[in-house]
């Protein structure tokens, strides 16, 4: 279960990820950097004396304005561009966050309170505690009303309109840069929350989300770089296997647990680089 | 003067400029110019992946590291003579290089990004984990080679001497293969995978080539760390190693020989003077400097100097051409 608790976390970056890449075909290196930065806002706002339900829900505001201004300021003007270009952008991007944060709230850990109690519940003769079982109830919140927005209403399906075919979308009257906006700051918002429910886990400092963009990147390309539902499954299953090949295999113990999610990601790429649910990159000559 | 004439002269002038540097400053100056010249080692491969070839590697602080620590054996564990280290520690990352190349070079741009910066960040790791051979986090003391007595330098201007030798070769080389056979094939890869195909290039056999040349190249600089600092332990190698040497081709120019000098002075100088300022500094410049390049030089420090060249040549040009046909708008120059 904590395993799950975890996974729904990487989950979580993840569908951030797959966002981004469906709207704009970025991988956006910089997605955990900006988790760990609107964490440190949430930080500084619940320090200052906000509550922390109210630090948590303006925070996510902030983070869904700062995705969209990223998309536009900055991103924009590189769309479309060489993947040499992007991945460079965003790397800066990840290494200038990284900085700024360290710049503003130094390189110390800080203890981050956590949304939930630290109380434990039986089911059916299983400990669980209510921080995981309601880790993984946000989670599926989360992807729920992902699936009805994207799903269910009009902006939904102008976003999707934007993604798969964004000049036929525009003769239609889709306000495709509105759209892919809306991706980055949803994106941006998703990640705010994943670092929110990472932060009391771990310690929040600059390097909070290093790790979990590693184990994220895997859980997606597991699941498949364009698949929602890909995501969500890739994350759970690298989360247990981590927790479990951490545990029972003596050679890999905690020190080498950062190798299960790159073998992961090896072994997918070759195998099946689509991953589990992703569909097939065709390629016209 | 002609342009090969001026080329040959520059050359020349920074030659003796590189010979000069070890006289003209003290020890401690010396010693950051020589590891300006292993930055620039590193950043020569580097760019002969990224630049030349189109590949996205974020992992070459691993080759780095996995140079440096066979070097650092080969001395240490095996009496092996420095020389014969370098060569060794090239080798072994060529190997090393071509091994990891095979599989994951069938993996297209990003993906291979993600591979690479998961090697660079799990490297220390496996350093970490083997450490009855490499001694974990203490580190392993190394030997530094000592001039000869009847040179008369002192071991801090022969040290940069050495280096200086061994990058002036790899820079040879480079130079080389980027106009041989092999590199016009890099770059015909790069800039069109098909046809470069159509027309018989291996695809998958270049881009493993490239992938192995560029690793021993960091195989190289990583032996020559060890003879510049005389000591390796996994804390140096960090992600924000790899992403510097990433920083330093994108600032010396992408597919250019001469950037890599521009971009390792400007890794081995910034965090230096940053650090003074604030530690976290560092990583909001070669953030910063990344992005701003990518928008607004995205052809680099060398390309700047081609850009104004160029812009010199065809001011030239212009008044030439003005001064024979004045009724002519001069247009042509403009291309």
């Amino acid at each position: 279960m904590d395993g799950i608790a975890t996974g729904s976390i990487y989950a979580a970056v993840a569908l951030a990820l797959v966002l981004i890449f469906r709207s704009t075909g970025i991988v956006n290196f910089a997605q955990g950097e900006m988790a760990m930065f609107s964490t440190f806002v949430a930080w500084a706002l619940y320090e200052a004396g906000v509550p922390l339900g109210l630090a948590v829900l303006s925070t996510l505001v902030l983070s869904f304005v700062a995705g969209m201004a990223i998309e536009r300021a900055l991103i924009r003007h590189f769309e479309g561009g060489e993947p040499l270009t992007l991945v460079i952008v965003t790397l800066g991007m990840f290494i200038l966050l990284n900085g700024l944060a360290g710049w503003i709230w130094g390189f110390e850990n800080r203890g981050f309170p956590s949304l939930f109690s630290d109380d434990a519940v039986t089911v059916g003769g299983v400990r669980l505690s209510v921080e995981s079982l309601g880790i993984v109830a946000v989670l599926l919140a989360v992807v729920g009303l992902l699936f009805l927005l994207f799903q269910r209403t009009k902006i939904g399906l102008a976003m999707r309109a934007a993604a798969l075919n964004p000049e036929s979308s525009a003769l239609l009257g889709v306000r495709v840069g509105t759209m892919l906006m809306l991706g980055w700051g949803l994106a941006a918002a998703l990640g705010a929350l994943a670092g929110v429910l990472v932060a009391p886990r771990l310690f929040l400092d600059v390097n909070l989300m290093g790790s979990v963009l590693i184990y994220a990147f895997a859980a997606a390309a597991l699941g498949g770089f364009d698949s929602a539902l890909g995501a969500v499954v890739g994350g759970w299953v690298i989360g247990v296997s981590e927790n479990l090949a951490g545990t029972y295999v003596d050679f890999i113990g905690a020190d080498l647990k950062i190798l299960v999610p790159l073998g992961i990601i090896f072994v997918v790429l070759l195998v099946r680089p689509a991953g589990l649910f992703g569909t097939r990159e065709v390629a016209r000559a | 003067m002609t342009r090969p004439r001026v080329r040959i002269a520059v050359i020349c002038a920074l030659a003796a400029l590189a010979v000069a540097i070890p006289f003209m400053f003290g020890p401690y100056r010396v010693g950051q110019f020589t590891l300006v010249l292993v930055y620039a080692v590193v950043a020569l491969g580097l760019n002969l992946l990224v630049g030349y070839n189109g590949q996205i590697s974020l992992g070459h602080g691993a080759f780095f590291a996995l140079g440096a620590y066979s070097a650092a054996l080969l001395i240490e564990k095996a009496d092996v003579p420095h020389l014969l280290a370098v060569p060794a520690a090239g080798a072994v990352c060529f190997a090393a290089g071509y091994l990891f190349g095979i599989p994951a070079l069938r993996l297209r741009g990003l993906y291979l990004a993600l591979v690479t910066l998961g090697l660079a960040i799990a490297f220390p790791q496996l350093i970490k984990r083997f450490d009855g051979l490499t001694e974990g986090t203490q580190g392993l003391t190394v030997i530094q080679p000592v001039a000869p007595s009847w040179l008369g330098l002192a071991d801090d201007q022969f040290l940069y001497l050495l280096v200086l030798a061994f990058a002036a070769l790899m820079f040879l080389g480079a130079w080389n293969l980027v106009r041989g056979q092999l590199g016009r094939a890099v770059t015909a890869v790069r800039d069109a995978e098909i046809p470069a195909a159509t027309l018989g290039v291996d695809l998958g056999a270049t881009k493993t080539r490239v992938f192995a040349v560029s690793a021993a190249y960091a195989g190289v600089a990583g032996a020559l760390y060890v003879f510049a600092i005389g000591f390796v332990a996994p804390e140096a190698f960090t992600l924000t190693l790899s992403f510097g040497f990433l920083a330093a081709i994108v600032v010396g120019g992408l597919a250019t020989i001469s950037g890599a000098i521009f971009g390792a002075l400007f890794i081995e100088f910034v965090p230096v003077y940053a650090s003074d300022v604030n530690d976290a500094l560092t990583g909001v410049i070669y953030g910063g400097v990344l992005i701003a390049f990518m928008w607004f030089l995205p052809e680099g420090a060398a390309g700047l100097f081609q850009r104004v060249r160029g812009l010199m040549d065809r001011h030239r040009d212009r008044r030439a051409w003005a001064s024979e046909e004045k009724d002519l708008t001069p247009e042509g120059g403009a291309a």
